[in-house]
């Protein structure tokens, strides 16, 4: 998206394991994802709930309980490993270099706290500014995300505001000291779509106007596709496909991908559409399937995939990867997929 | 966005259900205020039809399918379901509709006993009624999970807790099916789930709609999950119906501006659509003070002086397809001016 030679390594994660001692054995949230960003960009993780896709944003960022979680693996912010630093140590690294944005606008703002002072509070901690001049920064944040009467809203309640309201002043805190990566979790999934629309280019513009990278965490393929450079697609605590945006959608490797794409009810079909399922629901991941954790739902399984865990590999090109044994193209993928519109029209087009 | 008029309604004895001029009002605590949650709407479906209602949140649309159930007692209106008005109907004779008229909701694990086995669950309408004799009971629950996909046997031990989001909205379709409606109401029964149990979801409502000659209202935000399952749909906005008509006809070409603005926003999961454009400015403004005239008219790219005092009502633009609007997309005189801001 840049046409800037220069490209600054912002990001870099390998082989990151997240995972979580409960009664019941091991959760294995995260279970050695790699991925990297550049500054600037912006990046999509894409899954299904317990895909692991929240849990890997905040083990980047280091939001996550002290006892009973196991960390592997290494997390290099510009350069510097952030992977097991004390929260006393994060503290100059939340907000002034990496912020976040969650879901639920109205229990992540402090209900009983006037909105200014919500905004003022990280610009004074981190950043060091007196009462004025932090309330003046925050007036202009609140103008910067398109809040009209700015100087009243200041010194209104939470309550007060509508969500998407809300969803603007959590966006004025994130930007409030200027961070260069953005987290955003599902944020605008508590929205209506006119409201959606605003908020996603608002977060779009103002990571273009602060260079800002961007990390947008969704189950919504749409949503990814018109925000993000890269998208990385994730399945049980694995990242399975990783590739520039436009790559993805043209010529996805993973079955997995593709069933995903396959299943969301589409405004160019015609109505009572047939859709296609992903039979089944995502692995338990206390004890994942061995082989391939997708192979119990996949249309395309063969034997190697019970068997053997497929690694991440390059595809066509070089930013392409994607781990699975028989990908979409491969013969064993056609020959399948011909037998399957077989099956379909024998009895009669059902799943 | 009006929504008041009647234009659109087929002959009386066509229809298995008829809501006419339903009004919907909560007061709001002791102010003396009042929430105008439905305010004059008029719709009916056909047996063996399915009637999709979309709008954002606070449009009443879950209020309308609510009003239907007397969940509560709407404030006004006519509600003639099967030739029987459900709001004339006293406590018992009430219940008794309810069993032709089922409910599903949104959060499937919330609205399951989380402390009964959900073969039991499923088997309680059947009690309550007493139809049949135990044996006879027996049997029609183990057909109904058959037919949604639920093991009966897993069904018979199992608390609503150790399934799957999916598969709860499966045991709760079940249950509303297992007294032998004529309607089900869907209140957003697939926006909690993932879209690949969505898929799942939807395809199990129409294969069943067909099994048991099922007439469906399906009440969702999601303009493409409303197409696909819907044979006509009803735009509606601070209570009131914008458009209806046959989903195909009115998602190809939208007449009223709020629709447009609709499709507008949803992203699409293609890359190379045009993103950035913002269809529309600011939010849904309150029910208790809705703005005079169209209700849409202070986001309307297209207001007019006209849509400022004068109330539109629904009218005819082309066969099944009916808009309120002063200046619709198509099919009426073109806006007297563009106006651009």
């Amino acid at each position: 998206m840049s046409d800037n030679v220069e490209t600054e390594l912002l990001l870099e994660i390998s082989d990151l394991k997240t995972h979580f001692r409960t009664p019941r054995g091991t959760v294995r949230a995260v279970d050695g994802v790699s991925l990297s960003l550049e500054r600037g960009k912006a990046l999509g993780i894409v899954g299904e709930s317990g895909s692991g896709k929240t849990i890997l944003s905040r083990s980047i960022m280091g939001l996550l309980p002290r006892s009973g979680v196991i960390r592997e693996g290494s997390v290099k912010f510009r350069g510097q490993e952030i992977l097991g630093k004390s929260t006393k140590e994060m503290q100059s690294v939340w907000g002034r270099e990496m912020a976040m944005i969650f879901q639920d606008p109205m229990t992540s703002l402090n209900p009983v706290m006037k909105v200014g002072r919500q905004i003022a509070e990280p610009l004074m901690l981190h950043l060091g500014m007196n009462k004025v001049e932090a309330r003046q920064t925050a007036e202009k944040l609140l103008r910067d995300v398109r809040i009209p009467e700015a100087t009243r809203r200041l010194d209104q309640y939470p309550h007060e505001l509508s969500g998407g309201m809300r969803q603007r002043v959590m966006i004025a805190i994130a930007l409030a000291c200027g961070p260069t990566l953005l987290f955003a979790d599902e944020p605008t999934t508590a929205l209506d779509v006119t409201v959606q629309a605003q908020i996603l280019e608002l977060i779009n513009e103002q990571r273009r106007d602060r260079n800002m990278s961007l990390i947008l965490v969704t189950h919504d393929l749409g949503v990814v596709a018109g925000f993000t450079d890269e998208i990385a697609v994730m399945y049980g605590g694995k990242l399975v496909e990783k590739a520039p945006t436009k790559v993805l959608f043209e010529r996805m490797k993973m079955p997995y991908t593709e069933a995903l794409l396959e299943s969301i009810p589409r405004l160019d079909q015609p109505s009572h559409s047939r859709l296609a399922v992903i039979p089944g629901r995502p692995p338990d991941l206390v004890n994942p399937p061995r082989g391939c954790r997708f192979a119990p739902r996949c249309a395309y399984v063969r034997d190697r995939c019970l068997t053997e865990e497929p690694q991440l590999t390059v595809a066509e090109s070089p930013d392409h990867v994607y781990a699975c044994h028989y990908p979409v193209g491969s013969p064993e993928y056609h020959e399948r997929r011909v037998e399957l519109s077989k099956a379909s029209t024998a009895v009669g087009g059902s799943n | 966005m009006a929504g008041t008029g009647k234009a659109h309604l087929r002959p009386e004895g066509e229809a298995l259900l008829r809501v006419e001029d339903l009004v919907v009002e909560f007061p709001v605590g002791r102010t003396g205020l009042k929430v105008n949650a439905v305010t004059g709407i008029s719709f009916d479906v056909l047996r063996g039809e399915t009637l999709g209602i979309v709008g954002e949140s606070g449009c009443g649309k879950s209020t309308t399918g609510r009003a239907i159930m007397q969940l509560p007692r709407p404030t006004s209106g006519s509600i003639v379901f099967d030739g029987q008005d459900l709001t004339k109907l006293d406590k018992e004779a009430m219940r008794a509709a309810r069993t032709k008229v089922q409910m599903i909701f949104q959060d499937p694990i919330s609205s399951l006993n989380p402390r009964r086995k959900v073969r039991d669950i499923v088997m309680e309408p059947l009690s309550i009624w007493k139809r049949g004799t135990k044996e006879e009971q027996a049997a029609a629950v183990d057909k109904v999970l058959e037919e949604v996909g639920i093991d009966p046997q897993r069904a018979a031990e199992s608390l609503p807790h150790q399934f799957s989001g999916g598969q709860c909205q499966r045991i709760s379709i079940a249950r509303s099916l297992v007294l032998d409606p004529r309607m089900i109401i869907c209140d957003e029964p697939v926006s909690a789930l993932d879209v690949s149990v969505q898929a799942q979801v939807l395809n199990l409502l129409e294969d069943l709609k067909k099994a048991y000659g099922l007439t469906l209202i399906f009440i969702a935000h999601d303009l493409a999950v409303v197409k696909n399952i819907s044979d006509r749909v009803a735009v509606m906005y601070l209570g009131k119906f914008c458009e209806i008509g046959a989903s195909d006809d009115m998602y190809a070409r939208p007449a009223h501006p709020y629709t447009k603005v609709l499709l507008d926003s949803i992203p699409v999961p293609d890359p190379n659509a045009t993103v950035g454009k913002v269809a529309v400015e600011g939010e849904p403004p309150s029910p208790v003070n809705p703005p005079s005239g169209c209700r849409f008219n202070p986001r309307c790219p297209n207001a007019s002086d006209r849509c400022r005092s004068e109330e539109p009502t629904l009218r005819e633009i082309e066969p099944g397809h009916f808009v309120a609007c002063h200046h619709p997309l198509f099919g009426g005189e073109a806006p007297v001016s563009v106006r651009t801001a």
